[in-house]
């Protein structure tokens, strides 16, 4: 029997319920974060999840947190590496690993990338500037650390992320000035919208930043409104006063680890970007690794912890190893996922899994 | 600037934890990161481009964006945004790449 542990690198909602599948099988499993603390952006979701109830749905993100850490607790095969990065991967499953400034080796019978995904940024004029910040970076910055970003926000983008950090940013006695959207409708869910509408928080289409304006941080900003192709329209400039500009422009998943063993990756623009080409097991060309969760194309938290299961559950069963009621088990978290993907919000996701091959 | 107030959330009763920046004395929260402990204390500027000086802040809050690197104790390139608050700590602007 192989011995190596199972190794997963990231403990967000999809590395946490890869883990869990993991332990009850007996493997030994290796759980590694560059942060300080699990959960990976679920430490600083102070909402409400929408979904399923088996994801935990009407229970905010900060207590499913609790839940699934809680989960992973009295385990003798669990190893937990936090504040660790790993920065090498190597085709014998080897990853370096650098915990402050001690290197370490680990070598892993399967891994399981959860990695997550990073904000993106926008092009304009100064979008250097402190005061520009990722709206998830904010989010982090006042639900975890409690700590405000400014007392005057301007809000890109009117995806979920945008909305409900303007909704948060609210709750923490912060006035957001405006919300902008460069298309011509909001395309997160219209609930969370409607909401900060109700607050007095205006949400304009078909606008964008011009620039940033201020010296060593922002002190205001200039809008612009777009035309069909998302150009700007000289002369419909408007000045904003405000300190702190969020962008929520979308996320990029962070494939770059698997990107050193040679892992097959592919651009899709409706899963974020550049995504490993998995199979339906969550096996990217690379056997033996795995990617679930934002990495393998953006979703959300639920549909990253069903993922986790399923990619959990194939690696087991690959390396051999049996696992209780698997092939039920895995029958219904697909179901469940096909059922989070449902309509109109999941039609991207499900055209970008369409050109990947594996929607279920 | 610390929230103070918020429907779901505590954040009181965190204790006092003092740092240095750039030689001066500060004083942020336990469970805090060098990177919001300077926020809270008005520092948004945290390091400058290495070719044109720019300023640069805060950005991504996962570590990995760069945009946070600073001298943490003699050590550059430390990104604060993850990097907890410990006491003492002395914690400066970097120039450039940094030097180790």
């Amino acid at each position: 029997m192989n011995e190596a542990p199972f190794v997963i690198i990231g403990a967000g909602p999809a590395g946490l319920s890869a883990a869990e599948i993991l332990l009850k099988s007996g493997a030994h499993v290796v759980l590694i974060d560059r942060s300080d603390r699990l959960g990976g952006q679920l430490t600083k979701q102070t909402h409400m999840f929408f979904g399923s109830e088996k994801q935990h749905a009407s229970k905010r993100g900060i207590d499913i947190l609790k839940l699934m850490v809680d989960a992973l607790s009295g385990y003798d095969n669990l190893t937990v590496h936090k504040e660790t990065t790993v920065v090498g991967m190597y085709k014998d499953k080897t990853l370096a690993c650098l915990k402050g400034e001690t290197y370490f080796k680990v070598h892993a019978q399967a891994i399981i990338v959860a990695t997550g995904a990073s904000e993106k940024a926008l092009p304009f004029e100064n979008n250097d500037l402190p005061g520009v910040y990722a709206a998830g970076a904010v989010q982090t910055l006042m639900n975890v650390y409690g700590v405000k970003p400014g007392n005057k926000v301007l809000m890109v983008g009117s995806g979920n992320i945008g909305l409900i950090v303007s909704y948060q940013l609210m709750q923490a006695g912060i006035e957001v000035v405006k919300l902008v959207e460069a298309a011509d409708s909001i395309s997160g869910y219209l609930v969370h919208a409607s909401k900060i509408r109700r607050y007095g928080v205006p949400i304009e289409m078909n606008k964008s930043v011009k620039r940033a304006i201020g010296k060593t941080a922002v002190e205001a900003v200039e809008l612009w409104e777009l035309d069909e192709h998302w150009q700007g329209i000289p002369g419909t400039e408007e000045m904003i006063e405000c300190d702190t500009i969020c962008l929520a422009v979308g996320l990029a998943p962070l494939t770059e680890l698997m990107q050193q063993i040679g892992v097959e990756i592919t651009f899709i623009g409706e899963l974020g970007g550049n995504v490993p080409r998995i199979n339906p097991r969550f096996e990217t060309s690379v056997p033996g690794v795995y990617a679930c969760g934002d990495v393998a194309g953006i979703e959300e938290a639920s549909s990253a912890m069903i993922a986790g299961k399923i990619a959990a559950t194939h690696a087991l069963l690959n390396a051999g190893i049996e696992v209780d009621k698997a092939e039920s088990s895995l029958a219904s978290w697909r179901q469940e996922l096909q059922g989070l993907r449902n309509g109109p919000h999941g039609e991207k996701v499900r055209k970008g899994l369409e050109k990947l091959g594996v929607l279920s | 600037m610390r929230i103070t107030e918020h429907p779901i959330l505590s954040f009181k009763g965190k204790k006092p934890v003092v740092f240095f920046y750039n030689g001066q004395q500060l004083v942020g929260k336990e469970g805090d990161t060098i990177a919001s402990a300077l926020h809270a204390a008005g520092v948004k500027m945290l390091s400058e481009s290495i070719h044109l000086k720019r300023p640069r802040g805060f950005y991504c809050a996962i570590g990995n964006c760069a945009s946070c690197n600073m001298v943490v104790n003699g050590e550059p390139n430390v990104r604060t945004c993850i990097t907890p608050l410990e006491a003492n700590m002395d914690v400066r602007m970097q120039e450039g790449k940094g030097r180790v």
